[in-house]
C-alpha cells in the first residue's frame, strides 16, 4: 500500500471502509466530520493480502482451530508429513477453536493464512460465494478416496470445490451397554418403541434421556434429527435455507413430537451443560443421550468399551431412519494465498490417504473422511460410527452449519430454549421465528 | 443502609479510645468484617480447591465431595496454554498501555481542572462518555480501520495496525482514558488553587505546574487508578482476540481459551489456569496497595 | 474546624471560593506564554485525537451502519440502506429486546440500592484504623481482579443444578442458571459480589483523604459517629459520591461479562450489551441489526452522561 500523499488522503484512510464505501454517499453527508474525510475512494478494497507474492518460496501458512492438545499434536504431525514429502515448511497458527470460529469473518477479510481449517455446509458455500475462499477444484481432480456425499459437501453454489474434508463425526443416541444389559433394554426401532423404552426406564429409576442446553447448541441436534425423521432431508435443508415456512404444519409436527418426548428428557435442561448431562449418563443415572461422538470425551478410558449407540429411531416409515447429522471438518484455501501453488500442494496432501493415516494412527477419537485410509486402528465404536455414516442416505451438517449463522445463533437458540422452557405455545413461537427469518433472509 | 445504623453505632469511639485493644464494639466490628471477608473469599477458595483435584474424580463424584487431590492441573495448564510466552505478551501490552493511559488522562484532567474554559464540560463529556460506549458495537468499524493503517515492518511483522501490539495498546488506551480523565479531573479540581498561584509567582511553566505540583499530589489517585487499570487491561481479552490473528501473540487471558476444548472442557484445568493468570494482578494489587496507603498517609500527615 | 489545612481535605471547595478562582483562572489564561499554550494544546489534542479516532469515529460509523443491512463481509458496494427497518425489527419482532431492557434496569436498581451502598458502608468501616484492614480490603477486592473464566467457573460450582454447592447444602433442586425467573437474581448476586469490592476501594480512597480534624471537631461537638458521617463526611465526599454513582450507572449499562460466561445472555439473562455482541461479534455478523441495538444503548448512555454534565455545569455556575 502506498504512502498517503496528502493529509486528506491520510485522513481518508482512517475512515473505516465500511463507512467510506457505503453505497449511498449521501447517507454520510450529514455525518459530523465524516463528510470531509470521504474525498478519495481508494478504500474500496480492503485487506490486500497479496502484497508480497511468495512464488517459489518454500513456506506455507495454516490457520488452525485445532487447539485441543490431541488434535493440535496430530495437526503438527500431519504438517510434518507434508514437509517430508514436499520439502515445504508449514507455519501453523493455532487459535483456540471458539475464538477462531467467532472471528472467521474478520479473519478472512484481514490477512488470512494460506490454508485454514473450516467446516462443510452453508457457511463454507457462503464464503465461497462471497469470494473469501480460493477455488480448490484442481486439487479435487487429484484427490481420491472420497464418496460423492463428501464431494457434494465440498462444493460451492457455483459447482466448484472449495473445501477438502478431513474428518467427521455422527450424532446418535448413546448409552452404556452395562446399564442396558442389566435391565434387558432393546434398541428402539420406532418412535413408539422409544416411548415405551423411556417409560420403562422411568420405572427403573433412570432418567430416560439425558439433556443439557445451557450453551444453546446441543438441543439443535434434537431438532435436526426429529425434522429429518418426520419431514425428510430435503425439507430440512430447504427449511434451513429459508425456503420453507416455519409456520407450516410440518414444522409444527416436529415441535409437537418433541413436546411429547420432553417428559422423557432430563428436566431443567437450560441450566445444564452437555458435560453435566453426559456425566449423568456416565454415572448410570440416565439411560441414553442424543449427542455427537465427542460424548466419549466425558468418559474415562476404562469406560470407553462400555459406550455404544444407535441412530435415532424411525418416526415415519415413508421417510425411514437413514439420514443423520454428521458434521465434516476440513480445510479451505484463502482467496489470495501468498503462494497458491504451495497452498494447493498442501491441500492435496491434506486430502490424501497418507495424511488420513497419520490422523488415524495418532488420534483415536476422530473418523477420517478419506475412505482409502487404513482404518484398522479404529476402535469398535469408531468402526460402528463409520458404518453408520457410510450407510446414511443423506448427511446433514448440523443446524448451525446448515443455515445462516445469524439465524442460527440469534433466532434459533433463543427460540429452542423458549420451547424447552414452555413447550405449550408452539404456534406463537413458530410465528416469531418466521417473522425473524423473513427479516434475516431477505436482507 | 439499615445495617449501617446497626453496626455503625458500635465503633463510635473517640480517637483516644482507638488504642484500647479489646472493646466489645471492636470485636463486633471484626466479627462482621471477618464474616463478610470469608463470605467473599469462599467462592474463590473453593475454586482453588477444585483446581487441585482431578477431573476424573470430580466428574464421577460431583464437586461436593473430597478426594482426587493432585497438582497436575497446574502443570498441564502451564504447558497446554503455553503460559510462559503469553505472560510476556501480556506484559508488552499492559505496561505501556497503563502508563500511557495514566499520562494522557492526567494531561487532559489537568487542563480541565486547572483552566476554566467553556470547552471543559464538552471535553469531559467526550472522554467520559467514550468510556460508556459498548465496545463490542465498535468492533467492525475499528477492525476495518486497523486493516487499513500501515505500520513499518520494524514495528509489527503484520505491517498493519491489525495484528500488532501497537494497535492493542492504542485501543486499550482510548477506551480507558475516559474513566481516568473523569476520576483525575475530579481529584485535581479539589486541589487548592493557591498552589498554582504560588507556582505562578515562582514563574513555573504550565508543564512544571502539571509535572511538579499537580502530579505528586495525585499519587494516591494515580495509584488507585493504576491498580484498576492494570487489572482491566490485563484481563481484557476481547480486543486481543478480534484485532489479532496470530495465536502466538495473544495475551495470557486470551490464551486461557486454549484450555477450553472444542466440545469437552476440563473445568478443573481451566480453574488452575485462571488461578495462574490471576497471580500477576494480585501481585500488582499488593504492591500498589502499599504505595496507595503510603500516598494517603503522606498527604494526611502534612496537615 | 480548620479551614483548609490539608490538601486532600477540601474536596468540596466552598462555593464563594470557587467563583473567585473561576474568574481568576479566566484572567490568567490570557497571560499564558506561547510555549504554555502549545503545551496545553498538545496535552489536550493528543489524547483527544486518540479517543475521537478510536472511539467516536467508530461510534459514528456504528450509528450509520444501523441504517443498513450489512453483513460485515466484503465490499461496500453491497451495502444497502434500509432506513429504520432495523429499529422496527428490534422493537417489534425481536423477542429478547424487551427482557434485555428490563434486565438492564433491574441491574441498575440492584447495584444502586444494594451493592453500591454496601460497598460504601464497608469502606466506611475499613476507614477506621483497624488491624487486619488490608486483609479485609484484599478479600473484598479479589473478585474484581480475577479473570472472567475463573469467575464464570466459580459461580458454576455454586449454582450448578446437579452438582452445585447451593443445591447440595439446601437439598433443593432449584435450577439456578436455567430457570429464567431465578437466574437473573443468581447472576445479580455474583455481579454484586464483584461490584462491592470495586466501590469499596474507590470510596475508601476518597475517605482516606478526608481531614480527620473534621471528624474530631464533630466528635467534640458531641455528635454521634453516624450523624458525623452524614452531616460532615458525606457532604465533603461529594466528588467521590458522584464518581461512585457514575461508576454504578456505567457498570449496569455495560454489564456483560457475567451473563456472557453463564449462557451468552439468553434465556432470562438478556442484556443489551449481550444482544449487541450476539449480533455483531462472532459468526452471526448482523452488523446492521446489531448496530441498531448498539445505537439504542448509545442513546441511553448519552442520556445519563448529559444528566451528569448538566449537574456539573449547574454546579459551576453557582
Amino acid at each position: 500500500m502506498s504512502r498517503p500523499r496528502t493529509e486528506a488522503e491520510y485522513l481518508a484512510r482512517l475512515v473505516p471502509p465500511s463507512v467510506a464505501g457505503l453505497n449511498r454517499r449521501s447517507l454520510l453527508a450529514g455525518a459530523a466530520g465524516a463528510g470531509a474525510l470521504l474525498g478519495t475512494g481508494l478504500l474500496a478494497g480492503c485487506g490486500d493480502s497479496d502484497s508480497d507474492s511468495g512464488a517459489g518460496s518454500k513456506v506455507v501458512s495454516v490457520g488452525s482451530n485445532q487447539s485441543d492438545p490431541k488434535p493440535k499434536d496430530v495437526t503438527a504431525k500431519v504438517m510434518d508429513g507434508f514437509k517430508t514429502s514436499s520439502g515445504i515448511t508449514v507455519n501453523i497458527n493455532t487459535v483456540d477453536h471458539n475464538t477462531f470460529q467467532e472471528n472467521i469473518n474478520n479473519y478472512l477479510q484481514g490477512k488470512p493464512d494460506d490454508v485454514f481449517t473450516w467446516f462443510a455446509g452453508y457457511r463454507m458455500r457462503f464464503f465461497a460465494g462471497k469470494g473469501l475462499a480460493g477455488d480448490a477444484s484442481d486439487v479435487w481432480s487429484k484427490l481420491s478416496g472420497y464418496s460423492d456425499a463428501f464431494k457434494k459437501a465440498s462444493t460451492g453454489d457455483d459447482g466448484k470445490q472449495y473445501f477438502v474434508p478431513a474428518s467427521y463425526y455422527p450424532w446418535a443416541v448413546f448409552y452404556r451397554k452395562s446399564v442396558w444389559q442389566q435391565h434387558g433394554y432393546q434398541v428402539p426401532k420406532t418412535l413408539d418403541d422409544l416411548n415405551t423404552l423411556g417409560t420403562q426406564m422411568k420405572k427403573d429409576g433412570l432418567i430416560p434421556i439425558a439433556f443439557g442446553d445451557k450453551d444453546g447448541w446441543p438441543a439443535m441436534g434434537t431438532f435436526d434429527i426429529l425434522n429429518l425423521r418426520i419431514n425428510g432431508y430435503q425439507f430440512h435443508i430447504d427449511l434451513m435455507a429459508g425456503k420453507e415456512a416455519w409456520t407450516s404444519d410440518k414444522v409444527k409436527k416436529v415441535f409437537d413430537t418433541w413436546a411429547g418426548l420432553l417428559p422423557l428428557h432430563q428436566p431443567d435442561a437450560l441450566g445444564r451443560t452437555w458435560q453435566e448431562a453426559a456425566q449423568s449418563l456416565q454415572q448410570k443415572k440416565s439411560g441414553m443421550y442424543l449427542l455427537g461422538l465427542f460424548v466419549g470425551q466425558q468418559f474415562n478410558n476404562d469406560e470407553q468399551d462400555d459406550l455404544d449407540f444407535f441412530t435415532f429411531p424411525e418416526v415415519d416409515s415413508t421417510i425411514g431412519a437413514k439420514a443423520l447429522d454428521a458434521p465434516i471438518d476440513g480445510y479451505m484455501m484463502a482467496r489470495k494465498p501468498k503462494s497458491e501453488a504451495n497452498a494447493k500442494k498442501l491441500l492435496e496432501y491434506l486430502g490424501s490417504k497418507d495424511a488420513a493415516n497419520i490422523t488415524v494412527k495418532n488420534d483415536p477419537s476422530t473418523l477420517v473422511a478419506n475412505t482409502s485410509a487404513d482404518t484398522s486402528g479404529y476402535t469398535a465404536l469408531q468402526k460402528k460410527a463409520a458404518e453408520l455414516v457410510g450407510s446414511a442416505t443423506e448427511i446433514a451438517q448440523f443446524l448451525d452449519r446448515d443455515t445462516r449463522p445469524d439465524f442460527a445463533s440469534t433466532v434459533m437458540i433463543p427460540a429452542i430454549q423458549q420451547f424447552i422452557k414452555d413447550p405449550k405455545d408452539i404456534s406463537g413461537l413458530l410465528t416469531s421465528i418466521e417473522n425473524q427469518k423473513k427479516s434475516i433472509f431477505t436482507s | 443502609m439499615s445495617t449501617a445504623t446497626l453496626t455503625g453505632e458500635a465503633p463510635a469511639d473517640t480517637p483516644a479510645a482507638r488504642r484500647r485493644p479489646l472493646r466489645p464494639a471492636r470485636v463486633v466490628l471484626h466479627l462482621f468484617l471477618g464474616t463478610v471477608a470469608v463470605g467473599w473469599l469462599f467462592p474463590i477458595l473453593w475454586a482453588v480447591l477444585t483446581s487441585l483435584r482431578s477431573y476424573e474424580y470430580t466428574a464421577s463424584n460431583g464437586y461436593v465431595s473430597l478426594g482426587g487431590w493432585t497438582f497436575d492441573n497446574y502443570l498441564t495448564a502451564w504447558r497446554t496454554a503455553e503460559f510462559g510466552k503469553h505472560f510476556l505478551n501480556s506484559l508488552y501490552i499492559t505496561v505501556p498501555a497503563v502508563l500511557l493511559t495514566l499520562f494522557l488522562a492526567s494531561c487532559v484532567a489537568f487542563v480541565i481542572a486547572r483552566f476554566s474554559w467553556k470547552l471543559n464540560i464538552a471535553l469531559l463529556g467526550l472522554f467520559t462518555a467514550a468510556n460508556l460506549l459498548p465496545q463490542q458495537a465498535l468492533l467492525i468499524p475499528l477492525f476495518r480501520m486497523f486493516t487499513q493503517i500501515p505500520l513499518p515492518a520494524w514495528m509489527s511483522d503484520s505491517e498493519l495496525l491489525y495484528d500488532s501490539y501497537w494497535g492493542l495498546i492504542l485501543v486499550n488506551v482510548a477506551f480507558q482514558c475516559g474513566f481516568c480523565v473523569f476520576v483525575l479531573s475530579n481529584y485535581m479540581k479539589a486541589l487548592p488553587h493557591e498552589l498554582y498561584e504560588a507556582a505562578m509567582v515562582d514563574g513555573a511553566s504550565v508543564w512544571r505546574q502539571y509535572w511538579q505540583v499537580t502530579m505528586p499530589l495525585c499519587r494516591p489517585a494515580l495509584a488507585a487508578l493504576a491498580t484498576l487499570e492494570v487489572t482491566w487491561i490485563y484481563n481484557e481479552f476481547f480486543w486481543a482476540t478480534v484485532l489479532m490473528r496470530t495465536g502466538d501473540k495473544f495475551p495470557v487471558t486470551s490464551s486461557l481459551n486454549n484450555l477450553r476444548g472444542e466440545f469437552f472442557t476440563d473445568n478443573n484445568l481451566v480453574s488452575a489456569g485462571s488461578v495462574l493468570v490471576a497471580i500477576p494482578t494480585l501481585v500488582i494489587f499488593f504492591l500498589l496497595q502499599k504505595q496507595f496507603v503510603r500516598g494517603l498517609t503522606l498527604g494526611a500527615s502534612k496537615g | 474546624m480548620s479551614d483548609l489545612p490539608l490538601i486532600q481535605a477540601d474536596r468540596a471547595v466552598p462555593p464563594p471560593a470557587a467563583t473567585t478562582t473561576t474568574r481568576g483562572r479566566g484572567r490568567r489564561l490570557r497571560l499564558l506564554s506561547r510555549t504554555d499554550r502549545v503545551v496545553i494544546t498538545l496535552m489536550v489534542l493528543v489524547p483527544l485525537l486518540l479517543v475521537v479516532g478510536l472511539v467516536w469515529l467508530p461510534a459514528a460509523a456504528t450509528v450509520l451502519l444501523s441504517g443498513t443491512d450489512w453483513d460485515g463481509i466484503g465490499s461496500l458496494g453491497e451495502i444497502d440502506w434500509v432506513g429504520l427497518r432495523n429499529y422496527d425489527d428490534v422493537v417489534n419482532i425481536y423477542p429478547p429486546f424487551v427482557p434485555a431492557v428490563q434486565n438492564n434496569l433491574l441491574w441498575l436498581a440492584a447495584l444502586f440500592v444494594v451493592a453500591t451502598p454496601f460497598g460504601m458502608f464497608l469502606a466506611v468501616l475499613l476507614d477506621k484504623e483497624l488491624r487486619g484492614s488490608r486483609f479485609y480490603q484484599t478479600a473484598l477486592y479479589l473478585p474484581v481482579v480475577l479473570s472472567l473464566a475463573l469467575i464464570g467457573f466459580v459461580w458454576q460450582l455454586i449454582y450448578s443444578r446437579d452438582q452445585g454447592l447451593l443445591n447440595a447444602v439446601l437439598g433443593g433442586q432449584t435450577d439456578w442458571y436455567g430457570d429464567p425467573h431465578v437466574n437473573i437474581w443468581a447472576v445479580l448476586v455474583a455481579a454484586g459480589w464483584r461490584h462491592v469490592g470495586y466501590i469499596m476501594l474507590l470510596y475508601l480512597a476518597g475517605l482516606k483523604g478526608v481531614d480527620p480534624s473534621l471528624r474530631e471537631a464533630a466528635a467534640v461537638d458531641g455528635s454521634s459517629e453516624i450523624s458525623t458521617f452524614f452531616r460532615v463526611v458525606f457532604p465533603v465526599m461529594r466528588p467521590i459520591n458522584i464518581i461512585v454513582l457514575v461508576v454504578t450507572v456505567i457498570e449496569s449499562l455495560r454489564a456483560f461479562d457475567l451473563v456472557w460466561v453463564v449462557n451468552k445472555g439468553r434465556n432470562g439473562l438478556e442484556l443489551l450489551s449481550a444482544l449487541v455482541t450476539q449480533n455483531v461479534v462472532g459468526e452471526a455478523s448482523r452488523i446492521g441489526f446489531g448496530s441498531a441495538l448498539a445505537t439504542i444503548m448509545l442513546v441511553v448512555s448519552l442520556v445519563f452522561i448529559t444528566l451528569y454534565l448538566f449537574t456539573v455545569m449547574r454546579e459551576d455556575r453557582r
